[in-house]
């Protein structure tokens, strides 16, 4: 099992950085999973992160100029490996002007990702810093606890409102209430209400637009055959849909969400060459 | 100062005004000593033959609180007088700004002793200078919460930085950041090979930023494990001394460094040794998961009884030109840092030795 992977370009260092630092603040500990093509951030629904679960994905190509691979077996060339983000956001944070990164998974005294940098300085050599990030080698057969998941069987999809406008709002709202209902509907309009015994407010969105999913042999209905007016409900942890906010440090290409009524908020957002899944389980 | 101690020692002395401190565990002392050219006026008193220069310790935030806003204070204030009123136990600070407005700050002291910790630089074995940049960038690597480094040489004559893992801490849970500097980057190095300390890297961060600040070179001075690290920053009209308590290395103590595994840290070298094939054989075999892999090695230090050499200690000779004429009413001793977690308990005296002793309130 192998892996050495190489930035150079600052752009992509940068965008790289950048993505970390979303993954980090997400989750405390999460999987990634290394294909040939391919990186993957992973969040597990288990109870410890409040049941939400993540599914990043990114192809390799388009940030790494060097990137091997070898996975545990020939049938199974891929690697998953838990690991603390926050770990690798802080060791590339530093790294802004580097004139390259390294990335290797080691076994010195225990497994690590080695995160080389490699600075310029005045003197004849460049500076070298390296952190070793200390990761947990997942085996083969605990691999299936970290399928992709399913997108659900949503009642509405709709696109957000503009992210920045949607973060304020919610951050506002954390400071009166634990939770917060997201509804939707066909029409593309979106409220976000929270009520507490004092107060309650509701923002609302409107010509937010849905997007068209294709349909697959009758489990989504069409449009026609269900009310557009009707809102779809979920009640979820503000805290959640707070840190995914917060956590977009660059305005998606496309972001949606998927809701099913009053068991989960599924979302969608869209960067051109990352997409990030976030599931938020509704408050029963 | 402020980041060393909660009270701030003012002694003027015939060779300029020392401001001093030190941190509640006497394993961090500072001294900034102003020569009088620094001021514009500079009168330290007249000692008798059975009196000293008079001297005194303020609250800290007392003292910083007057200087508050230093970008306003620049704008607004032409002078400020600082005279010591033993008679009147009061410590005054003029400010005289601006429009013909004075602020007067009375600050009431306490006597204390000579706050004066022995350290000799010219005994350490290694000494490095570098700009206060260069040191700045390296440090900006590690957390700011970090709250140990190790600073240690390494083969090609590249001078190391890590963060320090405590024993307590598990070590396959802990990032470890390591910087490796060229000997160019320095503006000299003299060091002992396969030598190392580790110090707190808090209270040196206060001396790098006022190193940065002010623009001068940065000088380290070390020895072995255990005893005090030095910084020294020089100017013509200020000299600056941090001295800081450093591990011990209880285990390597009376071993020479080469014998020492732990001393040679490995240059950064593309062939890590990769072990993962065996790694994977064995996580799949084993029933409970990965066995806890052995923990890197890394000095102890679990305080036993120290190999240290505490009549040599009291050999030590005071640094020249921090010393006055007069000489200290007690004898000051190095201190050991057996414990990061330990406030300055009183252990036993081979194993924990005071850097400065309380004062006691009488001359």
């Amino acid at each position: 099992m192998r892996f050495r992977a190489k930035i150079v370009d600052v752009a992509c260092l940068n965008h790289f950085s950048r993505i970390i630092n979303t993954i980090a603040k997400l989750a405390k500990t999460c999987i990634l999973r290394l294909t040939v093509c391919k990186l993957y951030f992973i969040l597990s629904d288990k109870v410890a992160n409040g049941g939400a679960s993540m599914w990043c994905e990114l192809s390799q190509g388009n940030f790494f100029d060097e990137f091997q691979m070898e996975g545990v077996a020939a049938e199974h060339n891929e690697i998953y490996l838990e690991f603390v983000p926050e770990n690798l956001s802080r060791a590339l944070k530093t790294a802004q002007s580097a004139k390259a990164v390294k990335i290797k998974l080691t076994n010195k005294h225990c497994p690590c990702l080695r995160v080389a940098v490699e600075l310029p300085s005045l003197s004849s050599s460049s500076r070298i810093v390296t952190h070793d990030i200390p990761v947990g080698v997942i085996p083969r057969r605990m691999w299936n606890d970290f399928k992709e998941p399913r997108v659900p069987d949503f009642d509405v999809s709709i696109y957000l409102p503009v992210l920045k406008t949607m973060k304020s709002v919610v951050e506002r709202m954390k400071n009166l209430s634990n939770f917060i209902v997201i509804e939707a509907n066909l029409s593309g309009e979106m409220n976000l209400k929270i009520e507490t015994d004092l107060v309650s407010v509701t923002t609302h969105f409107k010509d937010l637009g849905n997007p068209p999913w294709a349909s697959e042999d009758g489990c989504q209905s069409s449009a026609q055959g269900r009310d557009l007016e009707s809102m779809a409900e979920a009640c979820i942890d503000i805290k959640k849909l707070q840190q995914l906010l917060a956590g977009q440090q660059v305005n998606p290409t496309k972001a949606l969400c998927n809701i099913v009524r009053k068991r989960i908020v599924h979302f969608i957002l869209l960067h051109e060459e990352v997409s990030l899944q976030y599931f938020i389980p509704a408050i029963a | 100062l402020s980041r060393i101690g909660d009270e701030l020692y003012l002694e003027p002395t015939e060779s300029g005004l020392s401001l001093r401190a030190v941190n509640s565990s006497r394993s961090g002392f500072a001294s900034f000593l102003f020569a009088p050219l620094f001021f514009q006026l500079y009168e330290p008193g007249s000692a008798g033959p059975e009196t000293e220069l008079f001297r005194c310790k303020v609250h800290m935030k007392s003292f910083l609180g007057i200087f508050r806003s230093l970008p306003s204070l620049e704008k607004s204030v032409g002078k400020c007088l600082i005279l010591l009123k033993p008679r009147a136990s009061r410590l005054v600070l003029q400010l005289h700004c601006k429009y013909g407005v004075t602020k007067t700050h009375n600050l009431a002291f306490q006597e204390c002793e000579r706050l004066q910790a022995v350290f000799d630089t010219q005994s350490c074995a290694s000494h490095l200078c570098a700009p206060a940049r260069v040191l700045a960038e390296a440090v900006v690597h590690f957390p700011p919460t970090l709250a140990e480094v190790t600073l240690g040489t390494g083969p090609g004559g590249k001078i190391s930085l890590r963060n320090y893992v405590e024993d307590e801490a598990e070590p396959s849970k802990t990032m470890v950041t390591e910087l490796w500097l060229a000997e160019d980057e320095f503006q000299s190095v003299a060091v002992a090979p396969g030598s190392h300390i580790t110090f707190c890297l808090k209270e040196f961060r206060g001396l790098l930023s006022f190193a940065e600040a002010s623009n001068l070179p940065l000088t380290i001075h070390f020895d072995e494990p255990g005893r005090p690290v030095i910084f020294t920053l020089d100017d013509t009209v200020l000299e600056v001394h941090l001295v800081l308590a450093t591990l011990s290395d209880l285990e390597s103590d009376s071993q020479s460094p080469s014998t020492n595994g732990v001393s040679h840290l490995p240059a950064p070298s593309d062939d890590f040794a990769d072990d993962l094939e065996s790694f994977m054989a064995d996580m799949e075999t084993s029933e409970g998961g990965s066995e806890r892999p052995s923990s890197p090695t890394f000095p102890l230090r679990t305080p036993r009884t120290a190999e240290s050499k505490p009549e040599e200690e009291q050999e030590e000779e005071e640094e020249e030109g921090a010393v006055p004429g007069t000489p200290p009413h007690k004898k000051f001793r190095s201190l050991f840092f057996g414990s990061v977690m330990t406030p300055g308990r009183p252990g036993p005296a081979t194993t924990q030795e005071v850097l400065a002793e309380d004062s006691e309130g009488e001359s």
